[in-house]
Protein backbone atom coordinates (compact mmCIF):
# COMPACT_ATOMS: atom_id res chain seq x y z
CA UNK A 1 0.00 0.00 0.00
CA UNK A 2 1.25 3.75 -0.19
CA UNK A 3 2.27 4.30 3.03
CA UNK A 4 4.64 1.40 3.19
CA UNK A 5 7.97 2.01 1.27
CA UNK A 6 9.84 -0.48 -0.99
CA UNK A 7 13.97 -1.28 0.14
CA UNK A 8 15.87 -1.15 -2.62
CA UNK A 9 19.70 -2.70 -2.12
CA UNK A 10 22.25 -1.81 -5.47
CA UNK A 11 25.28 -3.53 -5.81
CA UNK A 12 27.40 -2.02 -8.47
CA UNK A 13 31.25 -0.96 -8.10
CA UNK A 14 31.02 1.88 -10.34
CA UNK A 15 30.29 5.52 -9.09
CA UNK A 16 28.46 6.82 -11.86
CA UNK A 17 26.44 4.22 -12.39
CA UNK A 18 24.99 4.06 -8.92
CA UNK A 19 24.78 7.71 -9.24
CA UNK A 20 23.08 7.62 -12.21
CA UNK A 21 21.10 4.63 -10.62
CA UNK A 22 20.10 6.88 -7.30
CA UNK A 23 19.08 9.82 -9.54
CA UNK A 24 16.68 8.14 -12.08
CA UNK A 25 15.15 6.21 -8.94
CA UNK A 26 14.22 9.29 -6.66
CA UNK A 27 11.72 10.38 -9.92
CA UNK A 28 9.86 6.66 -9.38
CA UNK A 29 6.31 7.81 -7.81
CA UNK A 30 6.57 4.32 -5.15
CA UNK A 31 8.02 5.28 -2.01
CA UNK A 32 11.73 3.34 -1.89
CA UNK A 33 14.28 3.27 0.28
CA UNK A 34 17.94 2.65 -1.55
CA UNK A 35 21.39 1.38 0.10
CA UNK A 36 24.22 1.06 -2.00
CA UNK A 37 27.12 -0.93 -1.82
CA UNK A 38 30.31 -1.36 -3.89
CA UNK A 39 30.74 -5.72 -4.47
CA UNK A 40 29.84 -8.68 -4.13
CA UNK A 41 31.67 -8.97 -0.99
CA UNK A 42 30.06 -6.25 0.58
CA UNK A 43 26.44 -7.29 -0.99
CA UNK A 44 27.06 -10.33 0.90
CA UNK A 45 28.37 -9.10 4.00
CA UNK A 46 25.48 -6.79 4.35
CA UNK A 47 22.48 -9.59 3.39
CA UNK A 48 24.16 -12.07 6.06
CA UNK A 49 23.84 -9.20 9.13
CA UNK A 50 21.03 -10.41 11.79
CA UNK A 51 19.70 -6.94 13.16
CA UNK A 52 19.10 -5.34 9.52
CA UNK A 53 15.59 -5.13 7.73
CA UNK A 54 16.25 -6.85 4.23
CA UNK A 55 16.00 -5.24 0.61
CA UNK A 56 12.46 -6.54 -1.11
CA UNK A 57 14.52 -5.82 -4.28
CA UNK A 58 18.12 -6.38 -4.99
CA UNK A 59 19.83 -4.93 -7.96
CA UNK A 60 22.88 -6.71 -9.37
CA UNK A 61 25.28 -5.69 -11.38
CA UNK A 62 27.04 -8.90 -13.03
CA UNK A 63 30.93 -7.30 -13.42
CA UNK A 64 32.34 -6.85 -9.57
CA UNK A 65 35.27 -6.82 -8.61
CA UNK A 66 36.31 -9.67 -5.37
CA UNK A 67 33.08 -11.02 -6.19
CA UNK A 68 30.71 -11.45 -9.53
CA UNK A 69 26.92 -10.90 -9.53
CA UNK A 70 26.33 -15.11 -10.96
CA UNK A 71 28.07 -15.79 -7.41
CA UNK A 72 26.06 -13.23 -5.60
CA UNK A 73 23.04 -15.02 -7.15
CA UNK A 74 23.65 -18.61 -6.54
CA UNK A 75 24.83 -17.66 -3.20
CA UNK A 76 21.58 -15.62 -2.41
CA UNK A 77 19.01 -18.68 -3.82
CA UNK A 78 20.86 -21.20 -1.92
CA UNK A 79 20.06 -19.14 1.60
CA UNK A 80 16.23 -19.70 2.77
CA UNK A 81 16.42 -16.53 4.90
CA UNK A 82 16.61 -14.43 1.31
CA UNK A 83 14.45 -16.46 -0.32
CA UNK A 84 11.83 -13.29 -0.31
CA UNK A 85 13.88 -11.14 -2.24
CA UNK A 86 13.59 -9.73 -5.31
CA UNK A 87 16.52 -9.66 -7.83
CA UNK A 88 17.46 -7.78 -10.78
CA UNK A 89 20.30 -8.64 -12.67
CA UNK A 90 22.07 -5.17 -13.73
CA UNK A 91 24.12 -5.72 -16.90
CA UNK A 92 26.21 -4.31 -19.86
CA UNK A 93 25.30 -7.74 -21.28
CA UNK A 94 22.42 -8.58 -23.41
CA UNK A 95 23.64 -11.92 -24.71
CA UNK A 96 19.70 -14.38 -24.55
CA UNK A 97 21.58 -17.30 -23.87
CA UNK A 98 23.29 -15.52 -20.60
CA UNK A 99 19.65 -13.66 -19.48
CA UNK A 100 18.24 -16.94 -19.57
CA UNK A 101 21.07 -18.73 -17.43
CA UNK A 102 20.50 -15.75 -14.65
CA UNK A 103 16.68 -16.60 -14.63
CA UNK A 104 17.34 -20.34 -14.66
CA UNK A 105 19.83 -19.63 -11.69
CA UNK A 106 17.23 -17.32 -10.04
CA UNK A 107 16.77 -14.47 -10.90
CA UNK A 108 13.60 -12.39 -11.25
CA UNK A 109 14.72 -9.55 -13.36
CA UNK A 110 17.19 -8.69 -16.43
CA UNK A 111 17.84 -5.18 -17.38
CA UNK A 112 20.40 -4.42 -20.14
CA UNK A 113 21.90 -1.27 -18.64
CA UNK A 114 20.50 1.63 -20.51
CA UNK A 115 23.06 4.60 -21.54
CA UNK A 116 19.76 7.39 -21.41
CA UNK A 117 19.08 8.76 -18.25
CA UNK A 118 15.33 8.82 -19.93
CA UNK A 119 15.08 5.28 -20.34
CA UNK A 120 16.62 4.49 -16.77
CA UNK A 121 13.98 6.15 -15.61
CA UNK A 122 11.20 4.59 -17.36
CA UNK A 123 12.74 1.19 -16.70
CA UNK A 124 13.51 1.55 -13.15
CA UNK A 125 9.47 2.69 -12.87
CA UNK A 126 8.15 -0.32 -14.53
CA UNK A 127 10.56 -2.36 -12.23
CA UNK A 128 9.57 -0.95 -9.16
CA UNK A 129 5.91 -0.68 -10.24
CA UNK A 130 5.73 -4.21 -11.07
CA UNK A 131 7.92 -5.44 -8.19
CA UNK A 132 5.21 -3.43 -5.89
CA UNK A 133 2.36 -5.43 -7.27
CA UNK A 134 4.13 -8.67 -6.02
CA UNK A 135 4.88 -7.63 -3.22
CA UNK A 136 1.43 -6.45 -2.16
CA UNK A 137 -0.73 -8.52 -4.16
CA UNK A 138 0.67 -11.60 -3.20
CA UNK A 139 1.40 -13.08 -6.23
CA UNK A 140 3.82 -16.03 -6.49
CA UNK A 141 7.48 -14.25 -6.77
CA UNK A 142 8.61 -17.91 -8.06
CA UNK A 143 7.25 -17.35 -11.37
CA UNK A 144 8.66 -13.08 -11.38
CA UNK A 145 10.24 -13.23 -14.81
CA UNK A 146 10.94 -9.31 -16.46
CA UNK A 147 13.65 -9.32 -19.36
CA UNK A 148 14.05 -5.83 -20.11
CA UNK A 149 16.22 -4.97 -23.22
CA UNK B 1 13.89 -36.47 -1.82
CA UNK B 2 12.57 -33.73 -4.03
CA UNK B 3 8.49 -32.67 -3.53
CA UNK B 4 6.84 -30.61 -5.90
CA UNK B 5 3.79 -28.85 -4.23
CA UNK B 6 1.25 -27.12 -5.70
CA UNK B 7 -0.85 -24.77 -3.30
CA UNK B 8 -3.72 -22.63 -3.03
CA UNK B 9 -2.70 -19.32 -1.46
CA UNK B 10 -6.38 -18.18 -0.75
CA UNK B 11 -7.16 -21.32 0.77
CA UNK B 12 -3.67 -21.31 2.77
CA UNK B 13 -4.90 -17.99 3.86
CA UNK B 14 -8.23 -18.59 4.88
CA UNK B 15 -7.05 -21.42 7.10
CA UNK B 16 -4.72 -18.90 8.66
CA UNK B 17 -7.47 -16.73 8.96
CA UNK B 18 -9.94 -18.88 11.01
CA UNK B 19 -7.09 -20.13 12.85
CA UNK B 20 -5.90 -16.68 14.32
CA UNK B 21 -9.46 -15.78 14.84
CA UNK B 22 -10.38 -18.79 16.47
CA UNK B 23 -8.04 -17.76 19.22
CA UNK B 24 -9.57 -14.87 19.78
CA UNK B 25 -12.56 -16.88 20.54
CA UNK B 26 -15.16 -14.23 19.34
CA UNK B 27 -18.33 -14.69 17.23
CA UNK B 28 -16.72 -14.00 13.62
CA UNK B 29 -17.91 -14.51 9.88
CA UNK B 30 -15.25 -14.47 6.93
CA UNK B 31 -17.17 -13.09 4.16
CA UNK B 32 -14.81 -13.92 1.85
CA UNK B 33 -13.99 -10.05 0.23
CA UNK B 34 -11.21 -9.56 2.61
CA UNK B 35 -13.44 -9.13 5.20
CA UNK B 36 -13.91 -10.48 8.49
CA UNK B 37 -17.24 -9.71 10.45
CA UNK B 38 -17.10 -9.72 14.36
CA UNK B 39 -20.19 -10.36 15.97
CA UNK B 40 -19.38 -8.66 19.25
CA UNK B 41 -16.75 -5.38 20.56
CA UNK B 42 -13.26 -6.10 20.55
CA UNK B 43 -11.21 -5.06 22.99
CA UNK B 44 -8.14 -3.05 21.94
CA UNK B 45 -5.52 -5.55 23.68
CA UNK B 46 -7.48 -8.50 21.65
CA UNK B 47 -7.00 -6.10 18.60
CA UNK B 48 -3.67 -5.39 18.98
CA UNK B 49 -2.87 -9.85 19.76
CA UNK B 50 -4.46 -10.17 16.47
CA UNK B 51 -3.00 -7.57 14.68
CA UNK B 52 0.71 -8.79 16.11
CA UNK B 53 -0.59 -12.40 15.15
CA UNK B 54 -1.54 -11.89 11.66
CA UNK B 55 1.65 -9.84 11.32
CA UNK B 56 3.50 -12.68 11.16
CA UNK B 57 2.32 -14.11 8.09
CA UNK B 58 1.77 -10.67 6.45
CA UNK B 59 -1.50 -10.79 6.48
CA UNK B 60 -2.78 -7.24 7.30
CA UNK B 61 -5.33 -5.40 8.57
CA UNK B 62 -6.07 -2.63 6.56
CA UNK B 63 -7.06 0.88 7.98
CA UNK B 64 -7.46 4.09 5.45
CA UNK B 65 -11.03 3.58 3.46
CA UNK B 66 -9.64 3.97 0.07
CA UNK B 67 -6.98 1.12 0.88
CA UNK B 68 -9.98 -0.92 1.50
CA UNK B 69 -11.73 0.15 -1.39
CA UNK B 70 -8.87 -0.76 -3.58
CA UNK B 71 -8.23 -4.37 -1.82
CA UNK B 72 -11.63 -5.24 -3.08
CA UNK B 73 -11.09 -3.92 -6.31
CA UNK B 74 -8.08 -6.28 -6.29
CA UNK B 75 -9.99 -9.18 -5.10
CA UNK B 76 -12.97 -8.48 -7.25
CA UNK B 77 -10.29 -8.52 -10.62
CA UNK B 78 -8.78 -11.59 -9.31
CA UNK B 79 -12.01 -13.23 -8.64
CA UNK B 80 -13.18 -12.32 -12.52
CA UNK B 81 -9.84 -13.40 -13.68
CA UNK B 82 -10.11 -17.48 -12.24
CA UNK B 83 -13.25 -17.51 -13.07
CA UNK B 84 -13.48 -21.34 -14.95
CA UNK B 85 -16.01 -20.37 -17.67
CA UNK B 86 -14.55 -16.96 -19.26
CA UNK B 87 -17.32 -13.82 -19.41
CA UNK B 88 -17.54 -13.17 -22.70
CA UNK B 89 -20.22 -10.80 -23.65
CA UNK B 90 -19.40 -8.71 -20.79
CA UNK B 91 -16.91 -6.13 -20.56
CA UNK B 92 -14.35 -5.78 -17.52
CA UNK B 93 -15.12 -2.27 -17.06
CA UNK B 94 -19.39 -3.29 -16.57
CA UNK B 95 -18.44 -6.36 -14.32
CA UNK B 96 -16.32 -4.66 -11.55
CA UNK B 97 -18.90 -1.74 -11.64
CA UNK B 98 -21.99 -4.07 -10.97
CA UNK B 99 -19.71 -6.25 -8.75
CA UNK B 100 -18.68 -3.21 -7.13
CA UNK B 101 -21.89 -1.33 -6.98
CA UNK B 102 -19.83 2.27 -8.05
CA UNK B 103 -19.05 3.70 -10.99
CA UNK B 104 -15.64 2.51 -13.26
CA UNK B 105 -15.03 5.62 -13.01
CA UNK B 106 -14.86 6.39 -9.54
CA UNK B 107 -13.27 2.53 -8.93
CA UNK B 108 -10.45 3.34 -11.31
CA UNK B 109 -10.11 6.98 -10.12
CA UNK B 110 -9.16 5.44 -6.50
CA UNK B 111 -7.48 2.39 -8.30
CA UNK B 112 -4.96 4.45 -9.61
CA UNK B 113 -4.24 7.03 -6.78
CA UNK B 114 -3.90 4.32 -4.17
CA UNK B 115 -1.63 1.65 -6.60
CA UNK B 116 0.20 4.24 -8.93
CA UNK B 117 -1.06 1.69 -11.87
CA UNK B 118 -4.37 1.31 -13.52
CA UNK B 119 -7.26 -1.56 -13.00
CA UNK B 120 -6.10 -2.53 -16.75
CA UNK B 121 -2.38 -2.72 -16.19
CA UNK B 122 -3.42 -4.75 -13.29
CA UNK B 123 -5.92 -7.40 -14.97
CA UNK B 124 -3.73 -8.07 -17.61
CA UNK B 125 -0.80 -8.55 -14.69
CA UNK B 126 -3.37 -11.07 -12.72
CA UNK B 127 -3.86 -12.86 -16.21
CA UNK B 128 -0.77 -13.22 -17.06
CA UNK B 129 -0.14 -15.07 -13.44
CA UNK B 130 -3.14 -17.23 -14.48
CA UNK B 131 -1.35 -17.85 -17.80
CA UNK B 132 2.06 -18.72 -16.15
CA UNK B 133 0.63 -21.02 -13.20
CA UNK B 134 -1.64 -22.95 -16.60
CA UNK B 135 1.81 -22.93 -18.39
CA UNK B 136 3.65 -24.36 -15.25
CA UNK B 137 0.82 -27.30 -14.57
CA UNK B 138 1.25 -28.30 -18.51
CA UNK B 139 -2.24 -29.70 -18.36
CA UNK B 140 -3.53 -27.53 -21.17
CA UNK B 141 -2.85 -25.87 -24.61
CA UNK B 142 -1.56 -22.24 -25.00
CA UNK B 143 -4.83 -21.91 -27.46
CA UNK B 144 -6.74 -23.64 -24.56
CA UNK B 145 -5.38 -20.76 -22.22
CA UNK B 146 -5.74 -17.79 -24.31
CA UNK B 147 -10.00 -18.65 -24.50
CA UNK B 148 -9.87 -19.68 -20.62
CA UNK B 149 -8.40 -15.99 -19.89
CA UNK B 150 -10.44 -14.02 -22.78
CA UNK B 151 -8.10 -13.19 -24.81
CA UNK B 152 -8.65 -12.81 -28.58
CA UNK B 153 -6.19 -15.32 -29.97
CA UNK B 154 -3.04 -17.08 -28.62
CA UNK B 155 -1.09 -14.32 -30.92
CA UNK B 156 -2.77 -12.14 -28.37
CA UNK B 157 -1.71 -13.99 -25.06
CA UNK B 158 1.76 -14.32 -26.52
CA UNK B 159 2.22 -10.51 -27.37
CA UNK B 160 0.54 -9.58 -24.28
CA UNK B 161 2.71 -12.10 -22.43
CA UNK B 162 6.15 -10.94 -23.61
CA UNK B 163 4.94 -7.55 -23.41
CA UNK B 164 4.51 -8.13 -19.72
CA UNK B 165 7.75 -9.94 -18.92
CA UNK B 166 10.25 -10.11 -21.89
CA UNK B 167 9.76 -13.68 -22.75
CA UNK B 168 7.50 -15.44 -24.78
CA UNK B 169 5.34 -18.19 -23.10
CA UNK B 170 7.77 -21.02 -24.34
CA UNK B 171 11.09 -19.59 -23.05
CA UNK B 172 9.32 -19.00 -19.58
CA UNK B 173 8.19 -22.89 -19.64
CA UNK B 174 11.81 -24.02 -21.10
CA UNK B 175 13.14 -21.80 -17.73
CA UNK B 176 11.04 -23.08 -15.68
CA UNK B 177 11.54 -26.69 -16.82
CA UNK B 178 15.53 -25.88 -15.80
CA UNK B 179 14.89 -24.18 -12.57
CA UNK B 180 13.18 -27.55 -11.41
CA UNK B 181 16.31 -29.87 -12.75
CA UNK B 182 18.84 -27.68 -11.08
CA UNK B 183 19.79 -27.95 -7.19
CA UNK B 184 17.28 -25.30 -5.93
CA UNK B 185 16.89 -25.64 -2.57
CA UNK B 186 15.51 -22.05 -1.55
CA UNK B 187 12.60 -22.46 -4.34
CA UNK B 188 11.60 -26.12 -3.51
Amino acid sequence: MNHDALHILLADDDDDDRLFFKDAIEEVKVKTVVTMVNDGVELMDYLNKFDIQLPNLVFLDLNMPRKGGMECLKEIRSNNRLKDISIAIYSTSGLEKDIEETFVKGANIYIKKPNDFEVLKDILAKVITINWQYHTSGLNRENFLLNIQ
Amino acid sequence: MKLHIKYDMNICSRIILREQMDKLQLPYTITGLGEIEIKETVSTEKYEELETNLNKYAIEIINNPKNVFTQKIKDAIVEMVYLEEPLATIKNSAYLAKKLNRSYTYISGVFSEVTFTSIQNFIILQKIERAKQEIIEGKETLTEIAWKLNFNSVAHLSNEFKKNTGLTPTAFQRIIKKRKETDFTSQQ
